[in-house]
């Protein structure tokens, strides 16, 4: 058994995202397990393994870490990507709940029915330009720094990064009112554990396609 | 204008529900402004004094706070209320997550249609008592300590206490087949700073009540 922090998740983005990319951006080697069939998540629990019956689930120093929050929280502060004090802390709180808050809404969006779509793509795009990336877009306007707090890479950085690419990937344009938002992106993508996660190749993800939507229903039906 | 932290929602627990217990659990004082109309929210939203345009928002240390998360975390660090290490934290917040996620399902349930509102009840009290109260009563029962974590106070025991509590509001016998949680209950009921704040008069909000939501509607939508 390596010492390596290890994910049990579906073979997709979903939850375990984030996870794969704050620990990519931080440089950590990671293993993944892949939950395929309901038996197998059903053994997971009859073993004990998931605290609230839940994934995601990280075998990290030991523990077996659950709800995403806790475990981002953990690998932020253990490899420095949490800011210098409390202040710090905050804004990051703040900056990563928001997008956390626009990333639900992609999240959730491959189960939508197809009635629903459009409307959701038109709420996504509506919240991201008028609520999300200007409050970004003018932080960094403001102090001119190439990361969003305390002049030092952290995980609100991270976040909002995979968020943009995230959001492009629906809506190609979206941020053509955003020059601040557009240098950082290029910025962020050419941090060398950063680029090194875009390749192909690299534990990141392909969006969710009809096979993930599906694997994830069969798994978790209720 | 006074050093306390001002804290700004409507009147009723909701989302800033778990920050009230939370600095009243501290012994800290705060003031409080009600959003009592859709025009009060909109001139807060006007002034760019909410950075993502909604509510709970915190006056505190000069800081305009929003998200209830980032909130509820700057105040338990600033009491000590988060452990002493990032270990401790990991799993104070493994537990508040859980929590969160139980509060989630009955802050909802005043909200639920007429026809839903039987099967959510029942849903409720599956996940409290076969998902959540069995993972406390568990540590409790393995530890044998008086806190969840780390043998001291911490917001994993105010937040469940406050679970408990709503949790009991809604189905009143629910903590029957949980023996430590009963105790625990009435151990940290007993501190005093919460013990004040579980008395008539203090900031402690009611249960939103059915009557109560088409007023609530009227500001959020």
């Amino acid at each position: 058994m390596s010492g390596k922090p290890r994910l049990t998740y579906c073979n997709g983005r979903g939850r375990m995202e984030p996870v794969r990319w704050l620990l990519a951006a931080a440089g950590v080697e990671f293993e993944e397990i892949f939950l395929e069939t309901r038996e197998q998540y059903e053994k997971l629990i009859k073993d004990g393994v998931l605290m609230f019956q839940q994934v995601p689930l990280v075998e990290i120093d030991g523990m077996k870490m659950v709800q995403t929050r806790a475990i981002l929280s953990y690998i932020a502060g253990k490899y420095n990507l949490y800011g210098k004090d409390l202040k710090e802390r905050a804004l990051i709180d703040m900056y990563v709940e928001g997008i956390t808050d626009l990333m639900q809404m992609i999240l959730m969006f491959p189960f939508s029915p197809p009635e629903a779509k459009e409307k959701n793509l038109d709420s996504i795009k509506e919240r991201a330009t008028n609520r999300y990336f200007p409050v970004f877009e003018k932080v960094l306007k403001q102090h001119g720094q190439d990361f969003l707090v305390g002049n030092k890479f952290s995980w609100a950085d991270v976040q909002l990064i995979e968020a943009i690419l995230a959001v492009e990937e629906k809506i190609p344009a979206v941020l053509s009112g955003f020059p601040q938002l557009q240098a950082f992106k290029i910025r962020m993508s050419n941090m060398p554990t950063i680029k090194k996660f875009l390749q192909p190749g690299s534990p990141r993800k392909p969006p969710p396609d009809e096979s993930y939507r599906e694997t994830v229903l069969k798994i978790f039906r209720k | 204008m006074s050093g306390k932290p001002k804290l700004h929602y409507f009147n009723g627990r909701g989302r800033m529900e778990s920050i009230r217990w939370l600095l009243a659990a501290a012994g800290v004082e705060f003031e409080e402004c009600f959003l009592e109309t859709k025009d009060d929210l909109t001139k807060l939203q006007k002034d760019g004094s909410l950075l993502f345009q909604q509510v709970p928002m915190v006056e505190i240390d000069g800081m305009k706070m929003v998200q209830s998360r980032a909130i509820s975390n700057y105040i338990a660090a600033k009491y000590n209320l988060y452990g002493k290490d990032l270990k401790e934290r990991a799993l104070i917040d493994m537990y508040v997550e859980a929590v969160i996620d139980l509060n989630e399902l009955l802050m909802t349930h005043t909200f639920q249609p007429a026809d839903k509102k039987e099967q959510h009840f029942a849903t409720i009290v599956d996940k409290a008592t076969n998902r959540y109260f069995p993972v406390y009563e568990k540590v409790l029962k393995d530890h044998g300590q008086d806190f969840l974590v780390g043998n001291r106070l911490s917001r994993a025991d105010v937040q469940l206490l406050e679970t408990l509590l709503m949790a009991e509001e809604c189905k009143p016998d629910i903590l029957v087949k949980f023996p430590l949680l009963q105790s625990f209950k009435a151990r940290i009921s007993n501190i005093p700073t919460i013990k004040k704040f579980l008395q008539p008069g203090s900031q402690r909000k009611p249960p939103l009540q059915e009557k109560d939501v088409p007023k609530l509607m009227k500001i959020f939508h």
